[in-house]
């Protein structure tokens, strides 16, 4: 008898639905045979055979949701003349579960309520920057989305799916796989009033275009004296993703955040996403739009009405606390806020701030917490030289060093080019007990 | 799938295609850029423009060449080398100049200098410093254009230095996979600097270096005005009946340094002053305007006329004040 799992088909997948039993119990089946359908987050994919053999029995019926990997599905009898193989399924053997990137929704930390948005509804930040691009599109015909597998593909990460049916081939472009070309291609559209969405399959891709990015939409406006400016979006997922190594994991959010002539967003919950990536569609100017892919698949509450988009430049407190500022973004909110519930079993109380725009920092929100907390911890998951947490502790330390009680401490990801090795990308992460330390270190 | 191109022909009818009036003019803007430069050139010496300068004497026929084949609404876009560029779409002599001298009656208010000036309102996309980086920008004016569904055309310049880059050939491929209405025009004045093209580049015919696209090309005499606007023409219309973009290369030359500070070792005195003797658009242009019943006396005037223009200009870029203090921190970010 060999087990056949539940695979894993994405880099971020931790669970998926079995969509579709092809295969029959008493069927035979051979290699390279689709037996099943599985929808993931992303996609619809197909399992394929890889022993012979005849499938006995389905354990896990069709149409059932959130199979964790790696659960047994079925299971095949291996042909007589043959020892079982290990496993039946194309899956590879996928590690523990417990080394699994994140865990499933239920230990996502949910975010604060924004009553003055009015009515939410649950939905992925997926979701979430689907229906902003598309509202977009629809109110405002020089918006249009660009990049490598936006259309006919429905989006690398399935963000743009049905967006080519929506707005057709004019407005919703695949590319080729030539950043540097067709980001330039796209800021001169911008220059000649287009607005363009500009979708880096990750935005480590984005360095080969990062001199049209920097020297060509954001110093324009500047160069020409305000004649001639570019207002585009650059948006796609940005930092770590799981066990893709080195030169795909990469937060880059210092490096555009120092560049003047650029905005840089990052949203963490599907409220930001969407309130966040309509106002930068809508700021005439060039917009950095930081996403994670692990948090594509996240849900949380999000407003429903037509108005709702979220100021640029605007923290928010997703936790209020008196002891200790903790301030994070994008999916180190998570991580900020599972300390946070650590630490009040301890007795300290700390206040999450979600900085939700990286520049401009909203200065105003981390002073006023940090002159109510005095202590500060600032969560990042890229390098720490010259990195945002720097730049959040100096801004602190200039504005409220006379309200300090300790020296402000930064959590950050190693300073290395991240491992491939599971344990070892999981310590060159910032987690929650890290930030617990570093907050225990202030008292 | 587009056929593939012919070999680089020679341009049809070039000396029919500027009329004695027409003809008459291009020589007038001709005139403007090179007296203009000249100026400038004088107005470095004098330490009154800093920074990187970079004349356009010698390739004048090119811009202007070029510029007789556009209609209203066409985009231009260039590298730094760009004084000509602006004067031919017509922006104004005072405004360049106070740029140069980085004064607040420049286009860029002082703030872009030589290399970074922009107008709008003359179709006039810039003045960039980045070395080819203005071939990917150019095709997104194509881009815009064919989104809009007009019939306009964007003109992309970059020199022949330009035309060994990746990002070159991603706009080839992008705006021929589009039918983008981009004509791209390599200024190839033979000198990247101080590299020659042929230390610079494998390709012996750049026209030629559009073929794995299926980009139609000319190879052009980029010191003959009436060849470049023939040669332009053909490569206009073709953008313009939705065709797809279309590779000028003008075979041109610079007769000053790559900018002011260059002292051009690496080419002889006695090729600069050949070139200029028997080969300067100028001279050309003059030479048969006068075939055509102008009189010396006439030129002679206009001539005079040019120079008090750019004389005023000068003028203008030394009285026109300093930006404010203020200015600084404007026009980094459009306040909404």
């Amino acid at each position: 008898m060999v087990d056949i799992l539940m695979p894993a088909l994405s880099p971020t997948m931790t669970e998926g639905k079995l969509a579709k039993w092809l295969k029959r119990p008493g069927d035979a089946i051979k290699s390279g045979d689709v037996i099943a359908e599985i929808e993931t987050d992303k996609a619809t994919m197909e399992v394929e055979a890889v022993d012979e053999g005849v499938l006995n029995e389905i354990l896990v019926e069709e149409g059932t949701e959130g199979v964790p990997v790696n659960t047994i599905i079925g299971r095949m009898g291996g042909d007589e003349a043959e020892p079982p193989a290990p496993a039946a399924a194309e899956a590879p053997k996928a590690p523990a579960k417990a080394e699994a990137p994140d865990a499933p929704a239920p230990a996502t930390p949910a975010p604060a309520v924004e009553p003055e948005y009015g009515e939410t509804r649950l939905m992925t930040v997926r979701e979430a920057l689907r229906e902003a691009m598309s509202l977009e599109m629809r109110a405002d015909k020089d918006v249009f989305l660009m990049g490598e597998e936006v259309a006919q593909y429905q989006g690398a990460y399935k963000i743009s799916q049905g967006m080519l049916e929506e707005f057709g081939a004019r407005r919703v472009i695949d590319t080729p796989i030539t950043e540097h070309g067709f980001t330039g291609m796209a800021v001169g559209a911008a220059m000649n009033g287009l607005k363009p969405i500009v979708e880096f399959m990750t935005f480590n891709f984005a360095m080969q275009a990062i001199d049209q990015i920097i020297n060509s939409a954001a110093k324009t406006l500047y160069m020409s004296g305000g004649q001639m400016g570019a207002q585009i979006v650059f948006r796609g997922p940005n930092g770590a993703a799981a066990r893709v190594g080195a030169q795909h994991s990469q937060c880059y959010a210092s490096w555009y955040a120092h560049c003047p002539g650029l905005k840089v967003v990052a949203p963490w919950s599907a409220a930001d996403a969407k309130g966040l990536l309509r106002a930068a569609i809508r700021d005439p100017n060039p917009v950095i739009f930081l996403e994670n892919e692990i948090l594509y698949g996240h849900s949380s509450e999000c407003p429903v009405a037509d108005d709702f988009i979220l100021p640029i430049g605007k923290a928010k407190v997703e936790r209020a606390g008196t002891d200790v500022t903790i301030i994070a973004f994008s999916i180190m909110v998570d991580v900020a806020l599972k300390a946070a519930d650590a630490l009040a079993a301890q007795g300290i109380s700390a206040e999450v701030i979600n900085l939700r725009t990286i520049r401009p920092l909203d200065i105003e929100t981390i002073a006023a917490s940090v002159k109510k907390t005095s202590r500060v911890v600032s969560v990042e998951e890229g390098w720490p030289f010259a990195g945002i947490g720097a730049e959040m502790i100096a801004t602190v330390v200039e504005q409220c060093f006379d309200w300090l009680d300790a020296p402000p401490v930064r959590v950050h990801g190693e300073d290395v080019p991240m491992p491939y090795a599971a344990n070892l990308e999981k310590l060159a992460l910032p987690q929650p007990d890290w930030v617990v330390k570093a907050v225990k270190k202030l008292f | 799938m587009a056929a593939a191109p012919d070999k680089s022909r020679k341009p049809r009818k070039q000396a029919e295609s500027m009329d004695r009036d027409e003809l008459l003019q291009a020589y007038t803007t001709m005139l403007l850029i090179r007296r203009f430069e000249e100026k400038a050139g004088q107005l470095y010496g004098m330490g009154l423009i800093a920074g990187f300068c970079h004349l356009y004497i010698g390739q004048e026929a090119v811009v202007v060449g070029m510029q007789h084949c556009l209609g209203e609404g066409d985009e231009v876009i260039t590298s730094y080398r760009d004084h000509g560029h602006m004067l031919a779409c017509g922006m104004d002599p005072k405004g360049v100049m106070a740029e140069l001298t980085g004064r607040s009656g420049g286009y860029s208010r002082g703030k872009g200098g030589s290399m970074h000036m922009f107008s709008k309102e003359k179709g006039f996309f810039g003045g960039h410093g980045i070395v080819g980086a203005q071939v990917s920008l150019g095709t997104g004016l194509g881009f815009s254009n064919w989104y809009r569904e007009n019939d306009r055309v964007s003109l992309t310049y970059f020199g022949e230095g330009a035309a060994n880059q990746g990002q070159v050939y991603e706009s080839f491929n992008l705006s021929n996979l589009m039918k983008l209405p981009v004509v791209y025009i390599i200024e190839n004045n033979r000198y990247a600097m101080g590299t020659s093209v042929e230390r610079a580049s494998a390709s012996r015919d750049l026209s030629l270096n559009g073929v794995p696209w299926g980009m139609p090309s000319l190879a052009v005499d980029g010191m003959d005005v009436m060849a470049v606007k023939a040669a332009g023409e053909e490569a206009v219309a073709h953008c313009r009946a939705g065709r797809g973009p279309f590779l000028l290369e003008m075979k041109t030359y610079r007769y000053r340094g790559h900018s002011m500070s260059d002292p051009a070792k690496y080419r002889t005195r006695e090729e600069v002053q050949k070139m200029r003797a028997e080969h300067d658009s100028l001279d050309a242009a003059k030479a048969r305007l006068l075939e055509l019943g102008l009189d010396e006396a006439a030129l002679k005037t206009l001539d005079d006329g040019l120079k008090a223009r750019v004389q005023e200009a000068a003028e203008f870029a030394q009285s026109s004040p300093e930006p404010e203090p203020g200015e600084l921190f404007t026009d980094v970010l459009v306040e909404s």
